[in-house]
């Protein structure tokens, strides 16, 4: 797949838009690999997000564009990833809500976000928080109209079509349907996340 | 063997402790933070022989105090402010000796906003992912300085700089700010980026280290509806809903979802950092 354009950004960026999350996975995958055996110039940031991937820091922005116009990168599959598994107790205060969304019982909406094989597609909002693709747009759902000050750390979260874990307390809009003890960010440790773009993230019910 | 260390006498609004940043860890959602007036705090080392990224103090208007539990020499730069030893008046902008138990008095900004306060052998808290910066959004790195917070110091190095003062950039009365286009220009009505090219805007007093924010005419959008989350470059300028420009600054959020009209020159940065509220801000947009 190609990208569908590559804008600058400022004096030495560069934004490449994709045509959807599964090309943008793969072209972001396609970075790294070319990083990793040297025959990417270099750039200070590569950052994924929905439809997009951001770099920043790049010494000749047009040459690098020009190049990354001409990539035709493979589709991602079966590829080496980091996997962990999150255990979960599903309490959280919008779980009925989420299963009345989804025109299920709760006991249905906690089995099909267990059984789910969640990918990390993207990183932000809070160093560590991860948004995770697998639900599949059957289970999208709306932010809360009036977003939570304050969402306790490893509220286990839906929004969109992303799945999250709030590292730390923060404010947040997001429907919480349970809570783990998983630390997902220690800057102690490392890595510091638990959750990098491209990580295979399954949740394992720890309890109701 | 004195204690090399001080101790905060006087916090102020808001000091906190900086160094050139935290690059390299946009992708897990980690701002690269760092001094708003990079330039400052690199001249600020020059002048006291360290390495140009070691940390700093970085105040925010109204300075700070603090007392030297070791000889240590202290130079402050950035934004203009008086600066005493005891009650006494001191050199701004130039090295300063101190003794131990004197008290380094930084005041208000006389002009500017930010003023930095350098220690030979740098301000030696315990870095977080390679850096000693306070990161406000994300909460990496020592908190902001509190009143009797003790701060430990870096190993003196004997080497001094070959400069003793040096020309210092006052802040402008007017923010002038060069932009690119882009990346999504082509959201707005050319009326909206004629009016970003030709009209004036003012710093608002909501802006902090996350964003310089804009009182101002709004811009207006010709594509409506949401745009994913996408990154977010260091001087994105992000259009919100009420269509005022935010400059994105070291503590910037590293995605987000409102579009970036243009992105500010790396170098004109600096100088928003210091553009005290009610200063007129222009974008000029470049090729």
């Amino acid at each position: 797949m190609r990208a569908r354009e590559v804008f600058r950004v400022g004096e030495r960026g560069l934004l490449v838009e994709l045509v959807s999350g599964e090309a943008t996975e793969a072209f972001h995958a396609e970075l790294l690999r070319r990083r990793e055996a040297g025959t990417l110039p270099a750039v200070r940031e590569i950052v994924p997000a929905a439809r997009t991937v951001l770099l920043e820091g790049v010494a000749a922005p047009d040459r690098l564009a020009a190049e990354l116009r001409s990539w035709d990168v493979p589709v991602l599959h079966a590829r080496v990833a980091a996997s962990v598994e999150v255990p979960v107790r599903y309490d959280g205060p919008d779980l009925a809500d989420v299963a009345e969304l989804w025109g299920v019982s709760v006991e249905a909406a906690v089995r099909i976000h267990s059984e789910t094989r969640f990918r990390v597609a993207f990183c932000g909002f809070a160093p560590g928080f991860g948004y995770l693709t697998g639900l599949g747009s059957r289970y999208e759902v709306p932010r809360r109209a009036t977003p939570r000050t304050a969402v306790p750390a490893g509220s286990v979260a839906l929004a969109g079509p992303y799945t999250g874990v709030y590292p730390r307390s923060s404010p947040g809009g997001w429907q919480l349907i349970g809570t783990t003890d998983a630390v997902l960010w220690d800057p102690a440790r490392e890595p510091a996340a638990l959750l990098s773009p491209g990580t295979l993230v399954r949740f394992t019910v720890a309890g109701r | 063997m004195t204690d090399r260390a001080l101790t905060v006498v006087r916090a102020g609004a808001l000091t906190t402790v900086q160094d050139l940043g935290r690059p390299g860890y946009a992708h897990l959602g980690v701002p690269c933070s760092g001094a708003l007036d990079p330039e400052a705090v690199r001249l600020v080392n020059r002048l006291l022989g360290n390495e140009e990224g070691a940390a700093v103090l970085e105040t925010t208007l109204t300075g700070c105090a603090v007392r030297t539990r070791c000889a240590v020499t202290a130079v402050v730069g950035g934004a203009p402010c008086p600066v005493t030893v005891d009650g006494r008046p001191a050199a701004w902008g130039t090295p300063v000796r101190l003794a131990p138990g004197q008290v380094l008095e930084v005041g208000a900004a006389v002009r500017g906003l930010r003023s930095y306060v350098g220690f030979d052998g740098g301000v030696a808290v315990a870095p977080v992912l390679g850096s000693r910066s306070t990161d406000l959004l994300s909460g990496l790195g020592p908190a902001p300085l509190a009143d009797g917070t003790a701060l430990p110091l870096g190993a003196a190095t004997a080497v001094r700089g070959p400069v003793d003062a040096a020309p210092w950039p006052g802040p402008p009365d007017e923010l002038v700010l060069r932009v690119r286009l882009g990346p999504r220009d082509g959201w707005f009505t050319p009326a909206a980026l004629r009016t970003l090219a030709t009209r004036a805007w003012r710093v608002s007093s909501a802006s902090n280290r996350i964003g310089l924010r804009t009182r101002g005419p709004a811009l207006e959008r010709a594509v409506e509806g949401e745009l994913p989350s996408e990154g977010m470059p260091l001087g994105a300028v992000q259009v919100p809903p009420d269509g005022r420009p935010v400059v994105f600054l070291a503590d910037h959020p590293t995605t987000g979802g409102y579009p970036v009209v243009a992105v500010v020159r790396e170098a004109d940065l600096a100088r928003a950092a210091q553009a005290v509220p009610g200063t007129v801000v222009r974008f000029v947009p470049y090729r």
